[in-house]
């Protein structure tokens, strides 16, 4: 029964080596998607190239189907799962500010590592930026630590905060996914050809 | 080597979706970025500053064996399988990414300034798109869906007023 790290079945130490190989395979794929370039993560947000949205949303489905299937034949405890607490505030406004980063920098703290990685100057120097943000945000946390815990809502997961089941969410997030993968494409033909006139 | 085209996108998206779900069958939690960077900048402030570090309220947070932590050994392994990727792919090059329109070393001042935006940004939203939208999304944490969509809205708003910058 999974998970196996929460049922005991290895200990720390074995936990870190399993961390590395997730993290090589994380970065392979971060990789070969084309995240290691800025030029290209950034291109989303100009209608130009919509590898960020679909990678990312396929990933999403692959991997929530993935829980949902081994939760329902009864081979995952999802109540063992990690669920990440919802601070709604604190994470609006900091997802807000984080957009604003992304379309400025060109990276994401993950993609970025992988760009230094492949030797991407920008992406070395958005890091430095990265740890530079993160001792201030440090500095002046005594002044917004009222925004850091704002909206605190527990590890509250869809399924309960819209009262449905699972299986509903589930799908309305396959359609929404879908929609998007289809309206991405729709819009940036539409971009293409508008230029093009 | 001739550089390699990238692989298509729903087919890396699978690989990233396969390798999450394997974090959460094996290790009960998804995958992450900007926690272990937090990490990294805590070990060297205390190596610069120990006393400060200590008795900042966010910092000491961190502060007991700042590396010795899953997401740290995960972000190693990042290092190692992009690095991996790319050598297979002929695309380890050392140059900077940025659009036609814009001299080198304003892209660096502006990597830098988006970097640290971004890093205020992960850390008052507790995760970034790997450790919040990612990781929030597959397990339907209501967090990671609202981060998720403040994320593109801010990117979305802001890219017209920055375009010199890419496009």
């Amino acid at each position: 029964m999974a998970p196996f790290f929460k049922m005991g079945y290895f200990g720390e130490q074995t936990s870190f080596i399993i961390a590395l190989v997730l993290g090589v395979s994380f970065g392979f794929w971060l990789e070969r998607a084309g995240f290691g370039d800025s030029t290209k993560l950034a291109a989303q947000f100009y209608f130009k190239d919509n590898t960020v949205i679909k990678v990312m949303f396929t990933a999403i489905l692959v991997a929530m189907l993935g829980i949902m299937y081994l939760t329902l034949f009864g081979w995952l405890d999802i109540n063992m799962i990690y669920i990440n607490p919802t601070f709604i505030w604190a994470q609006v406004v900091g997802g807000l500010i984080l957009g604003v980063g992304f379309v400025i920098g060109g990276y994401c703290p993950g993609t970025s590592i992988v760009g230094a990685a492949t030797g991407r100057i920008d992406g070395m120097v958005f890091v430095l930026g990265a740890l530079f943000g993160m001792f201030v945000f440090g500095e002046i946390f005594p002044g917004i630590d009222t925004l850091f815990m704002a909206g605190d809502m527990g590890s509250i997961r869809l399924p309960e905060f819209f009262n449905l089941s699972t299986g509903v969410i589930g799908l309305l997030v396959v359609f929404m996914a879908i929609g998007m993968f289809l309206g991405i494409d729709w819009l940036e033909k539409k971009f293409a050809k508008e230029e093009a006139k | 080597m001739k550089e390699k085209k990238y692989w298509p996108p729903y087919l890396a998206g699978i690989g990233l979706g396969v390798t999450l779900l394997l974090a959460f069958v094996i290790m009960g939690r998804g995958l992450g970025a900007s926690g272990a960077l937090m990490r990294f900048d805590v070990w060297i402030l205390n190596f610069l500053m120990p006393e400060h570090t200590a008795s900042n309220p966010y910092f000491s947070r961190y502060i007991e064996n700042p590396l010795s932590n899953w997401l740290v050994f995960e972000l190693i392994g990042v290092i190692i399988g992009g690095f991996l990727s790319g050598a297979l792919a002929g695309r380890l090059k050392l140059k900077i990414g940025k659009g036609p329109n814009i001299s080198s070393k304003m892209r660096l001042i502006m990597a830098f300034t988006g970097g640290a935006i971004m890093g205020i940004g992960a850390r008052m939203a507790r995760g970034c798109t790997s450790g919040l939208a990612l990781t929030g999304g597959a397990s339907l944490a209501l967090g990671g869906w609202a981060f998720m969509f403040a994320v593109f809205g801010g990117a979305y708003a802001l890219a017209y007023f920055v375009r010199k910058l890419w496009i």
